[in-house]
């Protein structure tokens, strides 16, 4: 990791009896795209705000460029904001708004002039300076809100589901866009949305927020692969949790009875020790079927159960079977046109994996 | 022929619609038709026309100097009563404070309390201080009997006003007060303006607590105007009305046009291509 940019510290913030974000802590590498990924509620506007300096922390501390901000108004943090409604200036044109950064710093009109023409061009509207916000579409607002954050270069760019209001076509689109830009600049973005995908096509790094805490941070395909709590595992993608007690833990591996059945899996702490509860969780898509009566592949872990629902889903089929204990298991399968791997409901199968597609997960009520 | 109900009732309320505006409009325009009488009496309909009683009225000194005192009083106390009225609908709106709507009824009180109740309060009250029957006194009773008409439409307008502005303003390196300046307050300025004619409307208008405040010197047209209808009854009384009925209507005017004027730019472009866009 390069030098940090911003660093979070225990950051705490009360209202009233409400705890709305709970000693969250984290570093921000300069150049980073980092988003704070979450249900609503779950804390991470309000940590963006205090990053901002909209809302002050109860408690914590916030560092940019090894400097504590705490005290600092938003004004003189020199961090851009990209708002979810973009926060245009209805009276100003779209030059007006793209300028008032650069007014408020005193920078002169010719250097001002030179720098709205710039911007527009990067954000590809030369042409609509003199057009009012409502008179442009809701990605143009979005371009030009973005524009207007970043047309005095600062260090850090934030950005509060900036795409939630656009369908979901431009907002695929805008997502590459910003990409695209954040590549260009080099600018460190924090990015809050609750849209998972966006999130995984976006980001360096995942701050997985739940009930105003971090459930988890790191990159997206570690979330993916080696969630650290259910909650991760059930919000980034589709996860099927299996309920088991540990019988032997053997360093990284640990073999687990689930239903009867010795299962092995990833182990992922030092919770993992014989005899204590603990979940597994399994990606749909890693969970291969084979009918019963068919020669059924050799693997480290297999259940049997019975084919309850099939699901179309263009490229791929989703089955849902009923393990022999009752639970359901969700199996998704590449619709490759292979007869011995198209099932029907009733079917008696066997589902397999691999150990390094399962982790073990805390048993943790609740969450 | 059968009418049927939903043929009657649209009838009926057409009828209704007419003889309301009738009552109210009618007594206006007669007002005015006698305003230009040539005859020495309330007559109706006046057997000709003269300006007789607008130049008995200009060349009546009474008359200046009641004019001269609504205006000496109309003024000030609109222009403070906007800008304070303004400056606390920002606090309501914005602040934090706790009580706001306990402090909102203090301040709009004067529109519900009695204001037989506020002008004897206030008689009490500036005897005291020494400026019962003076300028001064019309001025502040005025300024407080016109502040919460500011603050209901500037109130309004802040409610409008997305807040996020604000905050983005400040993101983007502008103090509180330059904030305010550049962006909160252009958006509310056509309120702002409302709330001032409103305010000079409601002063020149006012009645009863004038009464109570004014003296023989210091006596502004609306009390003018209830002592002379008093005493001899001549068509001056109606050229007056005339005069207050053209300024309230151009007052309505400037309202109408103000806000005809800060729709214009938003009305223009793809507004409903940009609503079925953006679900809020």
């Amino acid at each position: 990791m390069t030098t940090g940019l911003l660093e979070l510290h225990e950051v705490r913030k009360v209202y009233g009896a409400v705890t709305a974000v709970d000693a969250v802590s984290l570093n921000l590498a300069e150049g980073e795209f980092l988003s704070l990924l979450g249900p609503s509620g779950s804390g991470k506007t309000t940590t963006l705000q205090m990053i901002a300096g909209l809302v002050m922390p109860t408690s914590g501390g916030i560092m940019l460029s090894g400097r504590p901000i705490g005290p600092l108004p938003p004004y003189k943090r020199d961090i851009g904001m990209v708002f979810q409604n973009y926060a245009l200036f209805p009276h100003m044109t779209v030059a007006g708004n793209v300028a008032f950064p650069l007014e408020m710093r005193g920078v002169g009109k010719a250097e001002i002039a030179r720098k709205v023409e710039t911007v527009l061009k990067l954000v590809e509207l030369p042409a609509h300076a003199d057009r009012y916000p409502r008179q442009l579409s809701g990605g143009q607002q979005q371009r030009i809100a973005l524009a207007r954050a970043i047309v005095f270069e600062p260090k850090l760019l934030l950005m509060d589901e900036p795409l939630g209001a656009l369908d979901k076509r431009l907002r695929e689109q805008m997502q590459i866009e910003i990409k695209h830009l954040h590549e260009r600049l080099g600018v460190s973005i924090i990015y809050v949305t609750h849209d998972q995908d966006e999130a995984l096509v976006m980001s360096d790094r995942i701050a997985v927020f739940n009930a105003g805490r971090i459930e988890q941070i790191g990159a997206a395909d570690v979330l993916y692969e080696q969630p650290a709590t259910r909650f991760v595992a059930e919000f980034i993608g589709e996860s099927n949790i299996l309920a088991g007690r540990v019988i032997e833990a053997k360093g990284d591996t640990c073999i687990i009875d689930v239903l009867g059945q010795r299962l092995r899996a990833q182990s992922t702490g030092p919770f993992a020790t014989a005899g204590t509860a603990v979940l597994i969780s399994v990606r749909p898509e890693r969970v291969r079927l084979a009918h019963t009566s068919s020669a059924v592949p050799d693997a480290e872990n297999r259940l049997s159960g019975q084919v309850s629902e099939v699901i179309y889903m263009g490229s791929s089929r989703k089955y849902v079977i009923s393990l022999a204990g009752g639970n359901p298991l969700t199996a998704v399968q590449q619709a490759d046109g292979d007869p011995a791997r198209r099932f029907t409901v009733g079917d008696a199968v066997v589902a397999t994996w691999g150990s390094a597609d399962a982790v073990t997960l805390h048993d943790t009520p609740g969450s | 022929m059968l009418l049927r109900a939903d043929m009657v009732w649209p009838r009926v309320r057409a009828a209704l619609c007419v003889l309301i505006i009738t009552f109210l409009i009618a007594p206006m325009v007669i007002v005015v038709i006698i305003s230009f009488s040539s005859a020495p009496f309330l007559t109706f309909p006046p057997p000709g026309f003269s300006l007789q009683w607008y130049a008995k009225l200009f060349a009546n000194p009474l008359w200046a100097s009641a004019f001269s005192t609504s205006a000496k009083v109309m003024i000030p106390s609109a222009l403070t009563a906007t800008v304070v009225g303004t400056a606390a609908s920002v606090g309501l709106a914005r602040g934090r404070l706790p009580g706001t709507s306990i402090i909102t009824g203090f301040i709009m009180a004067p529109m519900i309390v009695p204001v037989i109740i506020t002008a004897a309060s206030m008689l009490a009250v500036f005897r005291i201080w020494g400026v019962e029957g003076t300028v001064t006194g019309l001025i502040l009773a005025h300024t407080t009997l016109t502040i919460p008409y500011v603050i209901f439409t500037v109130l309004a307008s802040l409610r409008l006003v997305d807040d996020q502005l604000e905050s983005a303003a400040l993101t983007l390196g502008a103090t509180r007060w330059r904030a305010f300046w550049r962006v909160t307050f252009p958006l509310i300025l056509p309120a702002v303006l409302s709330g001032l004619l409103f305010a000079m409307v409601v002063s020149f208008d006012e009645l009863i607590v004038s009464i109570f405040l004014s003296s023989p010197t210091v006596r502004p047209v609306a009390v003018q105007m209830w002592s002379d209808v008093r005493g001899d009854v001549d068509p001056t009384i109606a050229a007056i009305g005339t005069i207050i009925l053209v300024f309230s209507l151009s007052v309505l005017l400037i309202e109408t046009l103000l806000h005809r004027q800060r729709k214009r730019p938003a009305d223009t472009g793809q507004a409903d291509e940009l609503a079925a866009e953006r679900p809020r």
